[in-house]
C-alpha cells in the first residue's frame, strides 16, 4: 500500500500515527510546501514571546519521519491530483503515485482587496513559522503595530509582539473582540484585561484605504503605523480537489474523513465537517479537530474502522495569564456567573447542554465539553449542582462508577 | 496496564490521598511546596458532597482526548502512561477543555498537570494508594 499525506501539520501528522496504528509496513510520503519540520502552528506568537523556542515548537520529535517509516518532502509544492492515474502532481512535475491520499492542506490568511494595500511596505500575515520569522525581523521598540482583525490569531499576534515595539492597536470591524468564541459581557473582560497590558483597540471600525505607513478610516480618522498585520480570517486550501470532489469553501468528508472522490480523504481546516453542538457543517479551524480528523482517515486509509462524528467549535485560549475555555454553540436557555475576575455562561435547552463560555477559572472544564459531545440528556445528571461547578458528582452513582472504576 | 481505581463506597473523604501525592510529585521532600496555597496541589482530586465522596484521578485512557488535542505535542504516552513534558507545555490548556473526568489541571507554575501514577517519581507504586487509610483506593489490572 502507498500512502500519500499533502500537509505536514496537526491533520497530516494525525494521519500519520492512525495509519501506523494499523499498518507498520506500507510506504508514506508527506508533503509539505513549508521548509520545515512538523511544527505546532498556534505556537508561533509563543515563539515571538519567548515562551517556547525553534527547537520546542516542533510536533513531533526530530526522529518523528525515521520511527514511522515515511519520507517528508519539504518545499514542495503539490499542483494538482490526477485521480484516474492515481498520482499527485508537484510543481516541478514530477508525479507521485498513491493508493490513498490524504488532503490535508489547511487553511490561508484571507486578504480583503483593500484599496492602496499595495502601497504598504511592511505588511505581513500570521499564519506560519515563515510569517513570523519574517515578522520579528522587523520589529523593534520604535515601531508602531497595526493588527487588523481582533480575532484569535489577531490578538495571539498582538501578545506575542506587545513587549518588543512601541505601540500596538488592534482594530476590527466587529463591535466586539474574539467575537467568534465570547459574548458582549465576556469580550467585554478580555477587552479590558488586554488594554491592561498596553495594547489598543479600535472597534466597530471600518478601513477604507491605505497609503503606505496610513490606514484611512471610514469615519476620517487615520491611523499612522510601521507595521500592518492582517489577520481579518482564514479561508480553507480546498482548491487541489475543485472537480474531482465536492467542495463548497471547504472539503466535505464524512465522518470517516472520506471525500466524494473514491480513495481520496481530507482532514483539518480544509475541510467542512458537522458540528453536533449545531446541527450545521462548518469550518472549524481547530488543532484539536484537525488531529481527531486526520487520525481517523489514517486508520480508514489502512483498512481500519474508525468515525470521527463529535466534532465541535471549542477553544482554549490565554492572554496575559487570563484564561478562556469555550465549546459548542450559545443558542437556548443560560446559566450566568459572575465574580471578580471569572465569567461563566452556560448555554441549554431540549434537555442538552448547548455550549458554555469559563473565563478566570478553568478547571475541570472538560466534563462540561464532554456534555455536549456526547449529548448528554440533562435530566440524567444534577444540572443544579453541575452548573456551579464541572463535576463528576452530578452524574448518577452507576455512571460515576464506571467512569472512576469502583467495585 | 495497573491503573488506579477508586470505590467511593470506602472513601472517607479525608483527603489524604491529594497530601500524598502532592508531597510525592514535590518530589517527597518538600512539604512546603506540596502544599503551596490552601488546597494541596495534587493530581488526584476529592470531590465531596453531602455524604458522598471519592477521588479522582486521570485514567490514562486509550484513546486519550488531552494527547491528541494537545498543540504543542507536550503530551505523550509510555507503556500506557499518559505524561506531560512540562518543559514543551504553554500552558493553553486545551486538554483541560478536553479532558472528561476533570482530570488535567492547571499547576500554580503554569504547565499543566495531571497523575502520571508515580513513575517519574517515588518508587514506581502511586503515591495515593500507599496513603489511603481505607483501601478506597487501589492499583490494580482490570484488563483495561
Ligand atoms: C497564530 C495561530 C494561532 C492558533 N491558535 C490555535 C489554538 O490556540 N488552538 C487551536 O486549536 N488552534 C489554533 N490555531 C489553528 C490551528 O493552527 C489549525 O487548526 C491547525 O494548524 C490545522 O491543522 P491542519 O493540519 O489542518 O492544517 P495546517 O496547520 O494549516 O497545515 C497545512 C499543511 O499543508 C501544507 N500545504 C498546503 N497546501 C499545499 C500544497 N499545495 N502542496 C504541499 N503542501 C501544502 C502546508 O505546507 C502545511 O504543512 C491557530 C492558528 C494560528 C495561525
Amino acid at each position: 500500500m502507498k500512502y500519500v499525506i499533502i500537509g505536514n501539520s496537526a491533520a497530516g501528522i494525525g494521519c500519520v500515527e492512525g495509519i501506523r496504528q494499523i499498518d507498520r509496513e506500507g510506504g508514506i510520503a508527506v508533503i509539505t510546501a513549508e521548509a520545515h519540520h512538523t511544527y505546532s502552528r498556534p505556537l508561533i506568537s509563543y515563539l515571538l514571546k519567548g515562551k517556547t523556542d525553534r527547537e520546542k515548537i516542533l510536533y513531533r520529535r526530530e526522529n518523528f519521519y525515521s520511527d514511522n517509516n515515511c519520507r517528508l518532502l519539504k518545499s514542495t509544492l503539490v499542483s494538482a491530483i490526477e485521480p484516474e492515474e492515481k498520482q499527485v502532481v508537484l510543481s516541478n512535475e514530477e508525479k507521485i503515485p498513491y493508493d490513498k491520499l490524504l488532503v490535508s492542506t489547511g487553511s490561508r490568511a484571507f486578504i480583503p482587496a483593500f484599496e492602496g494595500l499595495s502601497s504598504v511596505k511592511d505588511k505581513f500575515t500570521f499564519m506560519s513559522l515563515d510569517d513570523a520569522i519574517g515578522l520579528e525581523k522587523s520589529l523593534d521598540k520604535y515601531k508602531r503595530v497595526l493588527i487588523v482583525g481582533g480575532g484569535l490569531i489577531g490578538l495571539k499576534c498582538a501578545e506575542g509582539i506587545r513587549d518588543k515595539v512601541a505601540h500596538v492597536t488592534v482594530l476590527d470591524l466587529a463591535e466586539r473582540i474574539m467575537s467568534s468564541i465570547l459574548d458582549d459581557g465576556g469580550a467585554e473582560i478580555m477587552q479590558r484585561h488586554i488594554e491592561c497590558n498596553d495594547i489598543s483597540f479600535r472597534l466597530g471600525a471600518s478601513i477604507k484605504r491605505f497609503e503606505s505607513n496610513s490606514a484611512f478610516l471610514e469615519n476620517g480618522d487615520v491611523i499612522e503605523f510601521d507595521i500592518l498585520v492582517l489577520a481579518v480570517g482564514v479561508s480553507p486550501n480546498d482548491e487541489l480537489l475543485n472537480g474531482i470532489a465536492d467542495t463548497d469553501r471547504g472539503i466535505a468528508v464524512n465522518e470517516k474523513s472520506q471525500t466524494t472522490a473514491p480513495g481520496i480523504y481530507a482532514a483539518g481546516d480544509c475541510t467542512k465537517s458537522f458540528d453536533i453542538s449545531s446541527g450545521h457543517n462548518k469550518n472549524m479551524a481547530l488543532l484539536p479537530n484537525a488531529y481527531m480528523q486526520g487520525e481517523c482517515a489514517g486508520i480508514n486509509m489502512a483498512g481500519g474502522e474508525k468515525t470521527f462524528d463529535k466534532a465541535i467549535p471549542m477553544n482554549a485560549i490565554g492572554f496575559f495569564g487570563k484564561h478562556i475555555i469555550t465549546a459548542g454553540n450559545y443558542s437556548g436557555d443560560v446559566y450566568s456567573e459572575e465574580h471578580p475576575g471569572g465569567y461563566k455562561r452556560i448555554f441549554y435547552g431540549n434537555n442538552r447542554l448547548n455550549g458554555y463560555i469559563l473565563i478566570g477559572n478553568i478547571e475541570k472544564a472538560g466534563i462540561y465539553t464532554s456534555l455536549i459531545r456526547e449529548q448528554t440528556p440533562l435530566d440524567t445528571i444534577d444540572f443544579e449542582l453541575i452548573c456551579k461547578q464541572p463535576r463528576l458528582m452530578a452524574f448518577a452513582k452507576d455512571e460515576r462508577m464506571s467512569k472512576i472504576g469502583g467495585v | 496496564m495497573k491503573k488506579v481505581y477508586v470505590n467511593e463506597k470506602w472513601c472517607l473523604g479525608c483527603r489524604l490521598c491529594e497530601y500524598y501525592c502532592a508531597f510525592a510529585a514535590a518530589g517527597g521532600n518538600d512539604m512546603a511546596k506540596a502544599l503551596k496555597g490552601v488546597k494541596p496541589n495534587s493530581r488526584i482530586k476529592i470531590e465531596k458532597h453531602g455524604d458522598i465522596s471519592f477521588a479522582v484521578s486521570c485514567r490514562h485512557c486509550k484513546e486519550a482526548l488531552c494527547l491528541r488535542g494537545c498543540i504543542t505535542g507536550a503530551l505523550g504516552v509510555t507503556d500506557g502512561v499518559v505524561a506531560i513534558d512540562h518543559e514543551r507545555c504553554v500552558s493553553c490548556y486545551t486538554c483541560v477543555l478536553l479532558c472528561p473526568y476533570g482530570a488535567v489541571s492547571p499547576s500554580p507554575e503554569g504547565p499543566a498537570q495531571k497523575c502520571e501514577l508515580c513513575v517519574k517519581t517515588t518508587d514506581g507504586s502511586p503515591a495515593c494508594v500507599k496513603g489511603c487509610p481505607n483501601r478506597a483506593i487501589v492499583f490494580e489490572d482490570r484488563g483495561e
